[in-house]
């Protein structure tokens, strides 16, 4: 029943982090704009991504440095929010979906069929107010309200600037960890490459908590960095509960890393290159009562990893960012046994591993424009059960699009934007077991005030 | 037919002269970078065109909210120089500015942004005014070696504050409130406020000795604040350097040599 429970637990946890995760919009703040009045282009490349201005600002804790940043110097009237809606018209089709034969009629059979839906949308209304509380600390609340939920997607204090220096802040609550590319600024907004997958991935049969870096976590995190930002790093413990609220899993703590370097190449501006690393522990059973799990008191923990390097290249109006993950689950994970019952191990099993990584190419036709697209793949490189079809969890992710923002300037701004993106999960069709396809499209506006 | 052959090259090679000396005079080096015009543009259009303009007279979107108000570029007339005041800054001066940002303004500090690309703006800001083109910027002022602080230096320069007439628009505490400092307006006739020495950790060009050393013998282009050059010999611009930096200490409640010494009246 432990087991079981947690397997169901576990399985809804992934799904819902997921999901929230591909509803929940990336973020630009007009509240900073219109306190500096500074363009959305000064600190993004295309709004929701930073370029280095705008992580250079985002490090000293929303602070420009020039004795205008605590909020006395502001109006009274001045209120640091920000709203952003994206609504939209989109077609999702999914190839392979077991569908009744008869509509209707759950005794006729399944049958493997394609399943498309479209129509107009509204992915849910993010509201960030961030700023200064005072000279050297900053904060940061983002609330979500969805179609048919709402939480607390981040709320975080940060004392900036210690001991008088950048090199050591200090931030505690629940945050984005210090991710080598943005998950929360990704550019691409729809169903299908609105995510990085690496940043989700846990692969086919494994009961980890921990669903990927991706995920908004729960710890405190000590960062720094050089005045021009060109060298950053971070460390964050984090509680192992997956970043949800109420303590659900466990009682132990994960630490995560990124450190990075950039270095300016004549003729083509500022590179950077970075490595990371997320370690942790996550329970495999619980103590029980009547069978059922007690939330928090996660048992049997059992290691993991998520480890990589990345780079940001830029040629002119050309940029690329290349991103590597090789990941690993302890064998119990992978295979959703209780570390208290290791009979229950199939015969051969290991703990699985996986190789992943993206390439995402922008074309800046200007600060109005900019042109994307993405190729995004995972490779499990170990199996954590021998019975399992070598390629189970592999997938590929095509996405191509463009935002085009006719209005940005220190009070709102709007962008319209089409995307494309397709996904092949290996071998996951529930019936014939061939490659499970989603295609999206997404066009519309995506706005903020 | 040779002598009009010799006189048509003559001319080419005139006019040759006459644009290359004009495209000297239009070129950027900070070190050993050279501007980029049609880039800096680029980055203008990302980054300043909002409180600079389109046309770089200070009057872009968020102008009217800024104060003090965006540079005007066409004027070629800016704060922070190592040159005479009235005179051209170096490149070097405007790589500084940009590099550093100006303090209590809304103008941050674009360090972030790579050596090459804030050389390539300053080729951009240049081609607003016809200045650069006809103008060559003077000589930096020398900056000689600052001498130790001792409480006579601060009293000396205490001295020069009151009878300089500093507090006029500083104010006796250094406070930026003095009896003047309301009726105070920059070279356009926007009203500004003269800088609070008592505060904060930087001064406007910076936050050394030597900055501020420099804005009192270039004084600040642009706005009410005068060159001390003549008026005052270096090691009476020291002295009063000497003494500001006590108005910062005893605004802060820290002991200081100016809490010792007769306050300016």
């Amino acid at each position: 029943m432990g087991i079981v429970a947690l397997k169901k637990i576990g399985t809804h946890l992934m799904v819902a982090m997921v999901l929230l995760a591909a509803v929940r919009p990336a973020h630009a703040i007009p509240a900073f704009a219109r306190k500096y009045g500074l363009p959305c282009s000064a600190c993004h490349e295309a709004w929701p991504m930073l370029n280095n201005f705008g992580q250079t600002f985002k490090d000293n804790g929303y602070q420009l440095g020039n004795d205008r940043d605590a909020p006395i110097y502001q109006q009274p009237g001045y209120w640091p929010i920000m709203f952003r809606v994206t609504p939209t018209w989109h077609r999702e089709s999914t190839k392979r979906v077991p569908v009744d034969k008869v509509p209707g009629n759950k005794s006729s059979g399944l049958v493997e069929s394609t399943v498309t839906a479209s129509g107009f949308d509204v992915g849910g209304i993010d509201i960030v107010t961030a700023g200064t509380l005072y000279k050297n600390i900053s904060f940061f609340v983002q609330p979500f309200i969805g179609n048919s939920s709402a939480g607390l997607a981040q709320a975080w204090v940060r004392l900036d600037n210690l001991v008088g220096s950048h090199w050591l802040n200090f931030k505690m609550g629940k945050f984005e960890l210090d991710e080598p590319i943005s998950q929360e600024r990704a550019l691409t907004i729809n169903n299908t490459g609105a995510l990085y997958y690496n940043y989700f991935f846990t692969p086919p049969g494994d009961t980890n908590f921990f669903t990927g870096i991706g995920n908004l976590q729960l710890g405190a995190e000590v960062s720094g960095h050089s005045d021009n930002d060109y060298t950053r790093y971070s460390v964050a413990v984090v509680s192992s509960n997956n970043g949800l609220t109420g303590l659900p899993s466990n009682q132990t703590y994960d630490v995560y890393t990124n450190l990075n370097q950039g270095f300016e190449v004549p003729g083509l501006g500022l590179q950077r290159v970075g490595v990371y690393g997320y370690f942790g522990e996550s329970p495999t059973f619980f103590q029980t009562t009547g069978g059922r799990p007690i939330p928090g008191t996660g048992m049997g923990n059992r290691s993991f990893y998520r480890a990589g390097a990345y780079g940001q290249w830029y040629f002119g109006k050309f940029d690329f960012q290349t991103f590597y993950m090789h990941g690993y689950d302890n064998v119990f994970l992978g295979n959703s046994v209780p570390a208290n019952q290791p009979s229950k191990l199939p015969v051969g099993a290991v703990g699985p591993s996986w190789n992943g990584g993206f390439v995402e190419g922008h074309y800046d036709y200007n600060p109005r424009l900019i042109l994307i697209s993405r190729y995004e793949l995972i490779r499990m490189s170990r199996e954590a059960n021998p019975g399992m079809r070598s390629n189970a969890g592999n997938l590929d992710t095509w996405t191509v699009g463009y935002r085009w923002y006719p209005i940005m300037n220190p009070r709102a701004g709007l962008a319209w934007v089409q995307e494309y993106s397709r996904i092949v999960n290996a071998g996951t069709a529930p019936l014939s077991g061939k490659d499970d396809i989603n295609n999206s499209y997404l066009m519309g506006f995506d706005f903020d005030f | 037919m040779r002598i009009k052959i010799s006189l048509a090259g003559g001319a080419v090679v005139f006019v040759s002269l006459l644009l290359s000396l004009t495209a000297v005079a239009q070129q950027t080096h900070v070190g050993n970078l050279a501007g980029n015009a049609s880039h800096g543009k680029a980055l203008y259009q990302r980054y300043c065109i909002f409180c600079h303009g389109a046309y770089g007279d200070g009057t872009g979107d968020s102008a009217p909210y800024l104060d003090p108000k965006p540079r005007d570029f066409t004027k070629a007339t800016f704060k922070c120089r190592s040159t005479p005041s009235g005179s051209l800054p170096l490149d070097s001066d405007l790589y500084d500015t940009i590099s550093r940002g100006i303090h209590a303004s809304g103008m941050p500090s674009w360090k972030p942004l790579t050596r090459q690309e804030r050389v390539d703006l300053i080729a951009y800001i240049k081609s607003f005014s016809p200045r650069f083109q006809e103008e060559k910027p003077a000589a930096p002022l020398p900056i000689p070696p600052e001498p130790p602080t001792s409480a006579e230096s601060v009293k000396r320069g205490a001295e020069l504050f009151q009878s300089m007439n500093c507090w006029l628009c500083h104010g006796k505490e250094g406070r930026g409130n003095g009896p003047s400092a309301a009726s105070l307006t920059d070279s356009k006739g926007y009203p500004i406020t003269p800088f609070d020495l008592s505060g904060g950790t930087r001064f406007k060009c910076g936050e050394s000795d030597e900055g501020l050393f420099r804005d009192l013998t270039t004084g600040l282009d642009g706005t009410p604040m005068p060159s001390f050059t003549d008026a005052m010999k270096p090691d009476q611009i020291w002295d009063v350097v000497h003494y500001i930096h006590t108005l910062r200490a005893a605004a802060k409640g820290r002991p200081s040599p100016a809490q010792a010494e007769p306050k300016a009246e």
